[in-house]
């Protein structure tokens, strides 16, 4: 007899009591990855500048993020008194919430069997899981925009009215690439296109998975690019462009609520890396054994972390309308063009 | 553009591996100033007095008029200076008095960590420039 699914239906204990781990365990490693993402990002930009970087606090300066925490948590609060009162308080989370809450449907691992029922190490196996994903993306702008809104400040307006226009603009590449994945694996559920990945490429090379990214190489690029913009990060961080907009949205932020945005911008870019592993590096599937799956989706997050941090010790920012051009220019009829070609060769091989 | 970006990211990956850095560990680690150095004046000493004799051509020399020459004389009937301060906050560290002394009676030593809480604390008399 085949295990059967663990449900709410067939064992509501166990169920609830998996659920609640599996939350509080990836809740509790992406906020710790948060916490060391800027660790290592003043450690890697710093040794990258010929600096080092925090040294003093702790070994190397690993107690780093916990004094910036609790000097954050000290911080005066402050309202503008022009400010919109309840949008400005909304903003960050409405930043923060959209950016962890994506993380639900990355599957971190193969199934494991728990008293006779099967657990898959995912929070929830949405059957609309990338469509949630864009989704979220999607919702991750109302917070911005909010945040330059209710400021009342005209730094911030133009800082959230250039992340408006920015997503808006590379949300529409992005969504594109994620389309050619999913025209290859008919399914829009993250667990399955794993599992698709986990074959041998193309069916026939046993020594390669078969990841997307060997099938569409050029969506896993447009992809990281778009994925970049839409996190807002260097070279793409116009919203912010502190030596122009002067922290842009956020300028009117202190304290927590400051805090709140600089979690979301780390936890936005673990799960663009999260995204990206899944869909096109097969997820927790390879190049270790599936045992280890953890460790793989890990180390393909971190991997893309340090590239996104790597990119940012390199590139200069770019300006405003070499970014529109970008995107609309080339972004979009490359990853439209993708597409297309995909769907007439996923024809022809039928 | 992908050869200039790709050029790019390897200088800064360079960078990042061992031994690339070059910030100095300050409190703890010091870098050794140049012999040539303007740091804080010195009153060299005799064997039982200081060298100066207050010719007064530092006070004259000083652009930013800082140091303050009293000079009296002796039961040997030598001159010495009776009061010699240096006031450091106006000080700019020029060394034309070293320059100007006749006698190498004042030199510039290579401290450099010269701050304080109170603003007498800045004036330094003869006792503190013996030292």
């Amino acid at each position: 007899m085949t295990p059967e699914m663990l449900s709410l239906s067939n064992s509501p204990g166990l169920f609830v009591g998996l659920m609640l781990l599996k939350l509080i365990v990836v809740f509790s490693v992406v906020m710790l990855m948060v916490a060391y993402a800027t660790w290592c990002e003043r450690k890697i930009i710093g040794h990258m500048q010929t600096r080092l970087g925090p040294m003093r606090t702790g070994w190397h300066g690993l107690l780093q993020p916990i004094a910036d925490g609790i000097k954050l948590f000290f911080k005066e609060d402050i309202i503008p008194s022009q400010a919109s009162v309840v949008p400005f308080l909304l903003a960050p989370m409405m930043i923060l919430v959209p950016a962890i809450i994506t993380v639900a449907v990355i599957p971190f691992g193969p199934d494991v069997t728990v008293s006779g029922l099967i657990v898959p190490l995912q929070i929830t196996d949405l059957n609309v899981g990338v469509l949630y994903i864009l989704a979220f993306a999607g919702l991750g702008v109302y917070g911005i925009v909010l945040a330059g809104w209710s400021s009342n400040s005209k730094y911030s307006l133009l800082g959230g009215v250039r992340a408006s226009a920015q997503m808006i603009s590379y949300e529409l590449a992005a969504g594109l690439t994620i389309v050619s994945v999913f025209m290859l694996s008919e399914t829009l559920s993250l667990r399955e296109i794993v599992a698709l990945q986990s074959e041998p490429l193309w069916g026939t090379f046993s020594f390669l998975p078969n990841w997307y990214v060997f099938t569409q190489p050029l969506a896993f690029f447009l992809f990281v690019i778009t994925g970049l913009a839409e996190i807002n990060r260097t070279p793409f961080d116009m919203p912010e462009a502190e030596s122009e907009l002067v922290s842009g949205f956020c300028t009117e932020y202190s304290s927590m609520k400051y805090a709140l945005f600089f979690l979301a911008e780390y936890a936005n870019m673990i799960v663009v890396s999260a995204i990206a592993a899944t869909l096109f590096l097969g997820g927790w599937y390879g190049p270790l054994p599936s045992s280890l799956g953890v460790i793989n989706l890990l180390g393909k997050i971190v991997a893309f972390m340090f590239f996104f941090i790597w990119l940012r010790a390199t590139l200069p920012r770019v300006r405003y309308d070499q970014l529109m051009r970008m995107g609309w220019k080339v972004l979009l009829p490359l990853a439209l063009a993708n597409v297309v070609v995909t769907g007439f060769v996923v024809v022809l091989l039928q | 553009m992908f050869k200039a970006i790709a050029k790019g990211l390897s200088i800064t990956f360079k960078h990042m591996l061992p031994g690339h850095s070059t910030t100095v560990q300050y409190p703890t680690v010091r870098l050794k100033m140049s012999d040539r150095y303007r740091g804080l004046h010195r009153l060299v000493p005799a064997q039982d007095r200081e060298k100066c004799v207050a010719c007064y051509l530092c006070p004259t020399v000083c652009p930013a008029k800082c140091i303050t020459v009293e000079s009296a004389e002796n039961e040997k009937g030598e001159k010495y200076p009776k009061v010699y301060k240096i006031d450091m906050l106006r000080c700019i560290f020029c060394g034309y008095c070293v320059e100007a002394c006749p006698v190498e009676a004042l030199e510039m030593t290579d401290a450099y960590e010269l701050a304080n809480y109170r603003r007498e604390d800045f004036e330094f008399t003869k006792e503190r420039l013996l030292k």
